[in-house]
């Protein structure tokens, strides 16, 4: 739908690179990330492009990026979500807190029981969804506005984990449930390149189904050389990101632990790479899911016709109050994931955590294309969109700039970002 | 009256099309659509006429769905229809092209003709081809020279808007047609296209309520007129019993003058 915005038509007449069909904004996104990280590459004597940094960069980038997802689908139709950061928190705590006293102690499970982590997701996944509901049910039934409604929300949700917890910090988590949160969780080198080989297959299916579609229906198709190097590309970005994390390898002396652990004793220059974490793996799939729902469900077209025109989606006869609660429950659900990912990673649940991330995620989205005007955005906008912003942070940490400054570049290349869109649409001459 | 051409007479006798029975309907104390009642007929087209505000659009909305009546009946085919939704007026085979189009003009021609009725592979997916396809086809009859199927329509002209909207309203195999100032927007020639179109469809047997300013158009195309004012009807009348200039004295004065010559 909203790509379609970017193909122009006629393609069987396009020569040379045109002929390849690739988004344009896909690429400047990628182009900008690119020059980013080679500036700070080059600022930090060659720390940032390594595959320890870049490891650290998916993982730091997992729980935004969920969130940023669903936000695309808020901000299409019009609407915002302010709060949240703050029910991040709220499912984080309810999680935290049912892994380490409801099933152990009220229970009677204990610490380390393999019940812990599955009913503290669950119950993670149905507070965050039913607080998404909630504020979907006050903007579409009751008309209160959308900023109204999650900027309350962003006050009581965080205060409410607080009494949750009583104001302590919550930790360590269990084991299990720590698997989600990046380091302490990850694929491996045979699984990851299984994983790898499985997605490379998945996609080349899909481009060739795409195609046999088209022809079936007589509608011109690229060149096959085209979908030739598409193919390429493809599968060389989805190993090229396998053997990258794949090359990030675990420091000798865990290995030796682990070695020890087990009685015996490990061989000379022995090593072996993280591989894939779970939480990336976990926003692969997000990914995947919510791009299906965007671009080949009802409900996604339906989110994307009432941000085009409210209106005109009533008069189809679409429950556009039903739409918002869903799509708000949506967004709850996908926070509740990122709590999951965001509490795993610090192994335990603090007062302060997904402080900010509300602007994060809204500035992910924005940057990734998302106009608030409502009606485009695309999902792998808003994933490379937080993938931009947590380079930034963390390139300019490395590099050693002062925290009040990193913050005026934040700021600044946000409002930067959305006055390059608005050129961009002008000159590709899609109106508004 | 002379005609410039004849039309089939239409056969009023059997059961209407479509009966609105004292419809009224007010907006924060405005009465917009005072105890209004008419008739359509199969093969039948009906024209609304009035000044800005005297009550068209909001009498035809009640029966596409977008208002609820505060009172009055719709029947359908003599049954009494239960009309309280844009999705219950499509379960009675009623299409609007409204006025202002409708479209979502962040979406391409197939999703807009589509928009609520997407067809769906067995998968419970979408079916992009097949609906591209399907809108191909139709709009190769409605506007050849339609091309820009992938664009948002926001990219296409009016005329090109125009045969969307009324795309996505005979696909569907409509019965019971609104057309809400269908040619306001459009050239000499695009006009020409809607006026066949109406003259196609009402042969078939639909029965098209049709609303505009051009009394002309209406003269040509509408085997029967209505005149509303101030919500309230003046007065429904066979274009052939009738001239222009009655008609413009009935929208302007709100008087019926064949009843009262008579």
């Amino acid at each position: 739908m909203t790509d379609a915005t970017q193909a122009p038509p006629a393609a069987a007449t396009r020569k040379g690179f045109a002929a390849l069909e690739i988004d344009t904004r896909l690429l400047g996104m990628i182009g900008a990330f690119v020059l980013i990280a080679l500036a700070f590459h080059l600022a930090s004597d060659g720390r940032f492009v390594t595959p320890r940094n870049l490891f650290n960069l998916t993982i730091q980038t997992a729980s935004v990026a969920i969130m940023a997802t669903g936000m695309v689908f808020i901000i299409v139709m019009r609407h915002i979500d302010l709060s949240v950061g703050s029910v991040l928190a709220t499912c984080s705590a309810v999680m935290a807190m049912v892994q380490t006293v409801v099933v152990p102690d009220w229970l009677g499970a204990g610490l380390g029981s393999p019940l812990n982590a599955p009913i503290a997701i669950a119950c993670g996944l149905v507070t965050g969804a039913a607080i998404g509901a909630f504020h979907g049910w006050l903007v579409g039934y009751l008309s209160i506005p959308a900023f109204i409604v999650t900027l309350g929300g962003l006050l009581v949700w965080r205060n409410v984990a607080w009494y949750l917890t009583s104001g302590q910090t919550i930790g360590p988590l269990d084991e299990t449930f720590q698997l989600f949160g990046g380091i302490n969780g990850t694929l491996g080198e045979t699984w990851s390149w299984i994983l790898g080989l499985i997605g490379a297959a998945a996609a080349l299916a899909g481009l060739w189904s795409a195609r046999r579609n088209k022809v079936a229906h007589e509608f011109p198709v690229k060149p096959l050389w085209a979908e030739a190097v598409v193919a390429a590309l493809v599968v060389g970005g989805i190993l090229g990101f396998v053997a990258l994390l794949n090359a990030y390898t675990i420091p000798d002396r865990v290995l030796e632990r682990r070695f020890e652990a087990e009685g015996l004793v490990m061989p000379a220059g022995y090593t072996e790479g993280y591989g894939v974490p779970i939480s990336i793996v976990l926003l692969i799939a997000v990914a995947i899911v919510m791009t299906v729902i965007a671009r080949r469900t009802r409900f996604g077209r339906y989110i994307f016709a009432t941000g085009g025109n409210p209106d005109a989606a009533e008069l189809s006869g679409i429950d556009t109050r039903m739409l918002t609660v869903k799509v708000f429950a949506l967004l709850g659900t996908l926070c509740a994931i990122s709590a999951v990912v965001a509490s795993a990673r610090l192994t335990n649940h603090s007062n302060d955590i997904g402080i900010l991330d509300e602007l994060r995620v809204i500035a992910a989205a924005v940057i990734g294309g998302t106009a608030l005007k409502g009606g485009v955005g695309t999902i792998y906008g808003a994933i490379i969109g937080a993938l931009i912003m947590q380079s930034l942070q963390s390139g300019m940490a490395m590099v050693g700039v002062d925290a009040p400054l990193q913050n005026i570049v934040v700021g600044a290349v946000l409002v930067a970002a959305v006055l390059i869109d608005i050129w961009y649409r002008k000159r590709t001459g899609a109106r508004d | 009256m002379a005609q410039e051409h004849a039309k089939a007479p239409v056969d009023r006798s059997g059961t209407p099309l479509v009966s609105l029975e004292d419809i009224s309907i007010a907006f924060g104390g405005v009465q917009a659509v005072d105890r209004v009642s008419l008739d359509l007929y199969p093969g039948e087209v009906v024209g609304l006429l009035g000044h800005n505000g005297a009550g068209k659009s909001t009498l035809i909305k009640c029966l596409s769905g977008a208002y609820q009546r505060d009172s009055g009946t719709i029947r359908i085919d003599g049954e009494v229809a239960d009309i309280r939704s844009p999705a219950d007026a499509r379960r009675y085979n009623i299409e609007t092209i409204y006025q202002t189009l409708a479209l979502a003009d962040n979406l391409d021609a197939p999703s807009n003709l589509f928009l609520g009725r997407e067809l769906i592979t067995p998968f419970g997916l979408m079916d992009d081809a097949k609906m591209e396809a399907e809108t191909r086809r139709i709009m190769a009859r409605l506007n050849p020279n339609f091309r820009k199927i992938n664009e948002p329509v926001s990219a296409l002209s009016g005329g090109q808007r125009q045969s969307v909207a009324i795309a996505r309203a005979v696909y569907f195999n409509a019965r019971i047609l609104i057309m809400d100032e269908p040619t306001a927007a459009l050239g000499v020639h695009e006009t020409a296209m809607v006026a066949d179109l109406i003259k196609e469809l009402k042969d078939q047997g639909l029965g098209i309520f049709l609303i505009s300013h051009d009394t002309r158009e209406m003269m040509e195309l509408c085997d029967r007129v209505s005149v509303m004012k101030n919500g309230k009807m003046v007065g429904t009348e066979r274009v052939e019993d009738v001239t222009e200039d009655d008609i413009l004295s009935m929208i302007i004065l709100g008087k019926n003058p064949v009843r009262e010559a008579a």
